[in-house]
């Protein structure tokens, strides 16, 4: 009986967190009015503009990298050709949206719980209630719906920065020529792969975000309750993220 | 204005807050004083609806305080936190001015965030400052500048001397009683510094075991048993005066 009441109970817990979070989720997204303008356009910057430099540097290494591989690996069976249509599906439907996903995650998860931690900790939050702003308005929405518009914007540029990446080391190393290699990688690529690629940035977005305001609302007493909320924000956005992309991709692609 | 009856609040079985009842009225300024661990937070937190009682009532102009009617409650109430409670991303002056910007323009909200703090004696070049870089008794004058400048009917003070030197604890003292004299705002504050007490109250509150033991005006404090722990010394005894 005991193996039977713990499962149950575990399983009462999980569906118990599940609808929490989807409810703090819904109440984030669709309570907008008043809607806090100022707060939204600094966690734009915050997110999305501040993030850029990052995703870049991570995408130019990643597409350099992935250009070498795809070169060395596919010179084994005499394929060392596909280097620009790999390159280009890989960083476009994969490699972009999950590592650009996994560095904004790291990047802004834990700055969003660790900010929104400290402000319970040091009540700021209890101030907004006394100031009649609702928290959630203030808080909460305006970083679900930036993360959720801006992480696809750097997927974007982060897409052409590590196919630009490829194309460096394409044609700087391995004897390519700058125009075919161009034509090639757009000859293969397909908009359903750059849309997707897209999408799975919105959902990476939002799961970034989400698991930044939760733990940070939910966040413990004192700097250690804030630095478990900023691990656990980091920790749960990134395997957020490599679960919804192997979903989204079963979805997308199967 | 303000009528607690019977409120109650427990905590994993453990009552915090066991019946209690208290009333303040217009102009009023009450002092709330008791042990750490009393439920004066507790209370604090029950009237502003961040905890939900389990039983009893908070009346505000006879209404009682829920969902509906708390909003009405919170646009003429202000409040100094503890530790002030400035929000880190916003200067001083938006700070201040954080609930007028929401309803003016920045220019005129600004306007009115200095002269407020010109109140609590904070030049207009501290206005453009960031709260990390204000010390613990400009970020407390700050924070007063905040609760007043909406005109508030209600003022909570939470712990307002707590960090702070003697000489700052009374100038801010001082500024709190100039403050609630000239608005004519209802004042409640929770403190268990009785230098306050005498400064700010007009009557004062002793929450003991989770209701209130003693409450009588500040002159008689002095005579009230159950205040000798506070006081530090021994008292007249004259006969109890029950909580109202």
């Amino acid at each position: 009986m005991i193996p039977v009441r713990l499962t149950g109970r575990a399983a009462l817990s999980l569906t118990r967190g599940i609808g929490a979070i989807a409810l703090f989720v819904a109440r984030g997204l669709f309570r907008l009015r008043p809607f806090h303008g100022r707060a939204f356009a600094a966690q734009l910057v915050q997110i999305g503009w501040l993030s850029l430099p990052v995703v870049g540097l991570t995408a130019l290494f990643t597409g350099a990298a992935l250009a070498l591989q795809i070169h060395s690996g596919g010179a084994r069976f005499q394929a060392s050709d596909v280097v620009p249509a790999i390159v280009a599906i890989g960083m476009v439907r994969e490699l972009g949206p999950v590592l650009g996903g996994l560095m904004v995650a790291a990047r802004v998860a834990s700055s969003i719980a660790a900010e929104i931690g400290t402000m319970k900790v040091t009540e700021q939050i209890d101030a907004l209630v006394t100031l009649s702003t609702d928290p959630m308005r203030w808080l909460v929405t305006p970083r679900l719906w930036a993360a959720m518009l801006t992480v696809p914007a750097l997927v974007a540029v982060g897409d052409i920065i590590g196919i630009l990446g490829g194309w460096l080391i394409g044609t700087g190393s391995l004897g390519f020529n700058s125009a075919a290699y161009l034509a090639n990688s757009r000859a293969y690529l397909e908009s359903w792969d750059v849309v997707s690629g897209l999408l799975k940035g919105a959902v990476f977005g939002l799961i970034v975000a989400t698991c930044g305001c939760w733990f940070g609302i939910h966040s413990g007493r004192g700097a250690a309750g804030v630095g478990r909320a900023t691990k656990s924000a980091v920790v749960a956005s990134a395997v957020g993220i490599l679960a919804a992309n192997f979903v989204l991709t079963g979805l997308f692609f199967e | 204005m303000i009528q607690i009856a019977g409120l109650r609040k427990s905590f994993g079985g453990t009552p915090v807050l066991a019946g209690v009842d208290l009333a303040v009225g217009q102009g009023e300024s009450l002092c709330v004083i008791g042990q750490s661990g009393t439920g004066k937070s507790v209370l604090l937190k029950c009237i502003l609806g961040l905890t939900a009682p389990d039983g009893g009532q908070i009346l505000w102009q006879g209404k009682p305080l829920d969902r509906r009617t708390r909003p009405a409650f919170l646009a003429r109430f202000g409040m100094l936190f503890q530790g002030a409670a400035l929000f880190d991303s916003l200067t001083v002056w938006q700070n201040v001015a954080f609930r007028l910007r929401q309803r003016m323009p920045d220019a005129q909200a600004r306007a009115i965030a200095v002269e407020k703090l010109a109140r609590v004696g904070l030049g207009p070049e501290t206005a453009d400052l960031m709260p990390a870089e204000l010390s613990g008794g400009m970020a407390k004058r700050a924070g007063l500048a905040r609760a007043i400048a909406d005109d508030p009917a209600v003022i909570f003070f939470d712990e307002p001397t707590t960090g702070l030197d003697p000489i700052r604890a009374r100038r801010i003292n001082d500024l709190i009683r100039g403050i609630v004299t000239e608005t004519g705002a209802t004042a409640i504050t929770i403190t268990h510094d009785m230098d306050s007490v005498r400064a700010i109250g007009d009557r004062v509150a002793l929450l003991q075991d989770g209701r209130i033991a003693w409450d009588g005006p500040v002159a008689r404090m002095d005579q009230a048993p159950p205040l000798a722990g506070f006081l530090g010394h021994a008292v007249t005894q004259l006969p109890h005066k029950p909580a109202t």
